[in-house]
């Protein structure tokens, strides 16, 4: 009993690590409509750039990620006005393509840049301490700190959205671009800010994920297909659904795990294609009327 | 000097020219309509004004300075606001969001929430509804008030009365003069002529791309104004 309870713990605060990663899809797709690709690589690349950093000097890597997240940002920002704007228009195929060449180049980059060898961030003690809870019960304190991020980087972007002329303008850029531009607001850089967000989130979800587990160039699509599937259990357009969504793909793919070493991953596939069949909008889906 | 005046504004969607060269102007604390059959112009003439449709820089002039082919997001920070066809509110913002969505541009005026809830009270009552779950009348009120928001000079209107019911209609139209006595300009596109003769000073009828007739609704006579509607 306490071994199941433990599996599903692990699997609840792995879920913040996939939210994180899931949080800056959802942003992107549900601001502009863009499905970004290279979403996962990018995060490799925010944990690669920590990593470049971190171990000539010495540093604590919580510190480089205050350094490295706002500057992914920056080039979010910077990406979406000079390049990935252009991409956007009826037509939704050229973001798709622009943004898998993106993938291409970035995994190569990393390639010769870091060979293929596996790399992480030490954090020290930390990565290994545990908080006991009684019985036989222990939480870790690296996850626990990366579900309490999660947590709070999803509820800072939920006020975002629901109390700030930001939001607002996002949410109606989001409903209808055009009539947008009649209120003022401009869309390119709206987008700009939107990718900016999306893109400091997943530099936090890289550098966690480095702090977690060994890394290595080539990881960034896997991300990416956790973080989609992720977004759609929880439903578009839903910050906190993606948060559950993260959990119930990390719970599964945990309870896989448990039953046989080689099933974790694909546990996780069957509960997405699982609710994809029950409910194909996700599980809290907002519903539209449009 | 006119508060707009337009010289020879083209419009093209690909090869399709839906505008030959519009001449007009509205006056400071006038209000302008402009009639025509569908399919006239008058929407894509609204929409160069506004920064949405392509148009040369000399050809619209906005207290003077020239702003045609300005970015639409500019456009609405000079004063000159929208109500586009169809209304076009936000779905998943509620009214009140909606109205201060409208404000984006954050221009100096005397428009707020308290003096548009005064104006349409209803709009005050549903304030947390989602915009688009308010009646069709109500939903206009929004999109004007939206608008207005802006603290424009210039307020554009696209049909407003289209699909609603004529006490509707009578309760919207009813807003104009507190509008107006904002020192807000008024330019309506109307397909109802009668509603059109009523409210404006000065009057415009497109006809395929071209102002057809033009003058005060109690010098033209009823012939006139079919000739220059219809074409027969
Ligand atoms: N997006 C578009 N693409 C191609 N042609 C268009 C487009 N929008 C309008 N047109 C054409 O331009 C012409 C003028 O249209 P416009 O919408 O300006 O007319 P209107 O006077 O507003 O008509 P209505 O009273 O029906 O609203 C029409 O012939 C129309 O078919
Ligand atoms: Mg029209």
């Amino acid at each position: 009993m306490t071994e199941w309870i433990d599996t599903l713990m692990q699997g609840i605060l792995l879920g913040g690590l996939y939210s994180l990663f899931a949080t800056g899809l959802a942003l992107s797709f549900g601001v502009m409509r863009m499905i970004n690709i290279a979403h996962g690589d990018f995060a490799i690349l925010a944990a690669f750039a920590a990593i470049a950093v971190v171990e000539p000097f010495g540093l604590n890597p919580f510190v480089v990620l205050l350094v490295v997240a706002p500057l992914m940002g920056l080039f979010g920002y910077l990406l979406q006005r000079t390049i990935l704007n252009r991409t956007l228009g009826k037509d939704i195929l050229p973001p798709l393509l622009v943004t898998f060449g993106f993938s291409i180049i970035i995994q190569n980059l990393l390639l010769v840049t870091f060979s293929a060898d596996t790399r992480s961030l030490n954090v020290g003690e930390l990565g290994t301490a545990s908080i006991a809870l009684g019985g036989d019960l222990a939480v870790g304190v690296l996850p626990l700190i990366i579900m309490l991020a999660a947590v709070a980087v999803l509820g800072a972007l939920q006020w975002l959205f629901s109390a700030t002329p930001l939001g607002r303008a996002f949410r109606a850029a989001s409903d209808d671009a055009e009539a947008a531009q009649l209120m003022g607001i401009d869309n390119r850089h709206i987008y700009g800010l939107a990718m900016g967000i999306a893109m400091a989130v997943v530099a936090i979800a890289g550098v966690f994920l480095a702090i977690r587990a060994n890394i290595s160039p080539a990881d960034g699509p896997a991300r990416l297909l956790y973080a989609f599937e992720a977004v759609i259990i929880g439903g578009l357009g839903s910050l906190w659904g993606t948060l559950a969504g993260g959990m119930i793909l990390g719970v599964a793919q945990a309870v896989g795990l448990k039953a046989d070493p080689g099933w974790g991953i694909l546990a996780g596939h069957l509960a997405f294609l699982a609710v994809l069949a029950v409910r194909p909008n996700g599980l809290f889906a907002r519903t539209r009327d449009r | 000097m006119s508060l707009l005046e337009t010289r020879g504004v083209t419009a093209f969607y690909g090869d399709f020219q839906a505008l030959y060269g519009i001449d007009m102007g509205v006056e400071e604390g006038e209000t302008v309509a402009i009639i025509g059959s569908n399919g006239a112009g008058k929407s894509s003439f609204l929409r160069a004004l506004c920064g949405l449709q392509k148009t040369a820089p000399d050809s619209v002039r906005f207290g003077g300075d020239a702003i045609g082919g300005l970015a639409a997001h500019h456009i609405v920070g000079l004063g000159l606001a929208m109500v586009p066809e169809g209304r076009r509110l936000f779905p998943s913002l509620s009214v009140e969001e909606n109205l201060l969505v409208g404000a984006y541009s954050k221009r100096p005026g005397p428009w707020t929430l308290e003096r548009l809830y005064a104006l349409f009270p209803i709009l005050g009552e549903r304030r947390h509804n989602p915009g688009t779950a308010l009646s069709g009348g109500q939903q206009q009120m929004v999109a004007i008030g939206r608008a207005l928001m802006s603290n424009p000079r210039l307020l554009l209107c696209d049909e407003i009365s289209l699909g609603l019911a004529p006490v509707v209609i009578r309760d919207i139209y009813a807003a104009l003069p507190g509008i107006k006595a904002e020192g807000t300009s008024v330019l309506v596109v109307e397909q109802d002529v009668g509603q059109a003769m009523k409210v404006a000073d000065r009057l415009y009828c497109f006809q395929e791309g071209r102002v057809s007739l033009a003058g005060r609704p109690g010098e033209l006579t009823r012939e006139q104004i079919s000739l220059a509607y219809f074409g027969v």
